[in-house]
């Protein structure tokens, strides 16, 4: 596949514009934004796909494991061109695309439908899995949770094999906004890194940091990145 | 003979050489079946180790990206335990896999409740989209099985040690007739057949063989129950009593019909022993479903 990029439709400073046009899901509002640098970094500096290559067995993968509050999303795929920024009004409404949870049907450019917490991580190793089986070591596969989502057993079963299993195709982004009822002790990244993974913390609203943590090396294991932002009140 | 889990095993691995979109994902059940399969297709069969929710979504993301999973566990592990997945991970994200499972409702009595898992079928009916084999001897489990990993859909094959003397040639489709008669129809489903000849010898009844029970073959119940005014309907399953009544019903809603539904009784038994004491204890011997079928039909 080619790695040109088609011209962005929006830039960043387009984004809080493009999510004002989405009303209805204030209650989803910090978890909304909590995302919104993390997927605006991934989406324009580090993902190989495009409106035209959503399809190409080639592609990278970016799956919205946190489905709660995807106006950041949404917002970013539009700025992106997947979808025109006219569908962002109806946001939540019966004849859009665009619900409170994306359902990958329906949302042009969307690997995977989530709501439900624990299912990324699964599927993100499945399509490793599937991609290596025939022999694409290229596409890498990205996922993004909630620190609290990671509470859930699917992914302590997704973290504990992946690294074993060596997925280096396979990149986690955890958003902590600390809201997990009860911290893990030691943190995220000692969970990963028991597991063996790659782990890098940064900073959730500097791009320059993100940035680099998504494209640290890490041969032969998994990556996982904790974006850290303001913790939810 | 070889178990249907023993076939199902080289079967699948003879597939895995034909097709290269076939893989197989594993959660530690029937891997040693599978060494050889996993040498041969590194990469194609997969042991994600105790993790039945991982089981399901990993072979979901497989089949996101094209490939042709089939996932395997005992039923309870399968269907019950990530049943959630089973829902979103393969249903909600339009996702094909072949789920195929080992253990049934009764085949390891001594290992009591735990490894049970007479309401598999009955779980998969809250979803849409499912086709459903029991087949009931292992030529009609490899069939099936043949059947069940062409196409992008989502199948559950359901193999179990209880099986029929022999096996018959059936398609992944509609119902078999087996014999004819003028006072009622009994379907048999999977390896509840030899049981139900057994128990249905010198009775007027149809008795259809029904080893693919979704979709139901509500046409081939039509035809068997004939041109009368009413219909008598039993159906006996390997599964929860009355799983399949429901769609019987619907075939026969244009026409005044009992159905009686047998099959494993929704109160949990607490009875370790072998798989014959507990289709007797069910009812599922040739004499406990005679009784029944006798009552039910002359009343």
């Amino acid at each position: 596949m080619t790695d040109t990029p088609e011209a962005p439709v929006y830039g960043y400073d387009d984004l809080h514009r493009l999510m004002s046009l989405m009303t209805g899901d204030e209650k989803h509002g910090p978890a909304a934004t909590s995302t919104l640098d993390a997927l605006w970094v991934l989406y324009d500096r580090v993902l190989r796909v495009t409106p035209g290559t959503a399809d190409a067995p080639g592609r990278d993968r970016f799956l919205l494991s946190k489905g709660h509050g995807p106006m950041a999303y949404y917002a970013v795929l539009a700025a992106r061109g997947f979808f025109g920024e006219e569908l962002l009004p109806g946001f939540g409404s019966y004849d859009s695309p665009l619900g409170h949870h994306p359902d990958r049907v329906l949302v042009p450019g969307a690997e995977i439908g989530s709501g439900s917490l624990g299912h990324g991580l699964p599927l993100a190793v499945g399509s490793v899995l599937g991609l290596r089986a025939q022999g694409l070591a290229g596409p890498r596969v990205w996922v993004l949770t909630g620190d609290a989502e990671l509470d859930e057993g699917s992914n302590h079963e997704a973290i504990a094999y992946a690294g074993p299993a060596g997925l280096e195709q396979l990149h986690t982004v955890v958003i902590d906004n600390g809201s997990a009822s009860y911290a893990r002790p030691g943190g995220i990244a000692a969970r990963f890194e028991a597991a063996g993974w790659s782990v890098r913390t940064v900073d959730g609203r500097d791009h320059g940091a993100l940035y680099a943590a998504y494209t640290a090396p890490h041969p032969g294991r998994p990556h996982a990145v904790i974006a850290r932002v303001a913790p939810k009140s | 003979m070889d178990t249907m889990r023993d076939r199902f095993v080289t079967t699948t691995t003879e597939l895995l050489d034909e097709d290269p979109r076939l893989a197989v994902v594993l959660a530690e059940i029937s891997c040693d079946g599978f060494r050889a399969a996993a040498r041969a297709h590194p990469g194609r069969v997969v042991n994600v180790g105790i993790r039945e929710q991982l089981l399901i979504g990993a072979g979901a993301g497989m089949a996101l990206t094209g490939m042709r999973p089939v996932i395997h566990t005992f039923a309870s592990f399968l269907v019950e335990r990530p049943f959630e997945q089973v829902k979103l991970d393969l249903g909600h994200q339009a996702a094909g896999a072949v789920l195929v499972s080992a253990g049934a409702s009764y085949d390891w009595p001594a290992g009591g409740f735990t490894h049970m898992s007479p309401g598999d079928i009955a779980l998969l009916d809250t979803l849409d989209g499912w086709t459903v084999h029991v087949p009931g001897h292992p030529d009609e489990a490899e069939a099936l099985l043949r059947h069940a990993v062409v196409g992008e859909d989502r199948v559950y094959v359901r193999l179990s040690l209880q099986s029929n003397s022999l096996g018959r040639p059936v398609t992944g489709e509609g119902f078999l007739t087996v014999r004819r008669g003028s006072a009622g129809v009994v379907v048999a489903v999977g390896p509840m057949l030899d049981n139900v000849l057994a128990a249905t010898e010198g009775l007027d009844v149809t008795v259809l063989y029904a080893t693919t029970v979704r979709p139901f073959d509500a046409d081939g119940l039509r035809e068997a129950v004939g041109a009368g005014a009413t219909a008598d309907v039993v159906v006996v399953e390997p599964c929860l009593a009355g799983t399949s009544a429901g769609a019987a019903g619907d075939a026969l809603v244009a026409l005044p019909h009992r159905v009686l539904g047998l099959g494993v009784a929704r109160a949990e038994l607490r009875r370790y022993g072998r798989l014959e004491e507990h289709l007797t204890a069910h009812g599922l011997d040739p004499r406990g479903l005679r009784t029944r079928i006798d009552a039910f039909l002359r009343p």
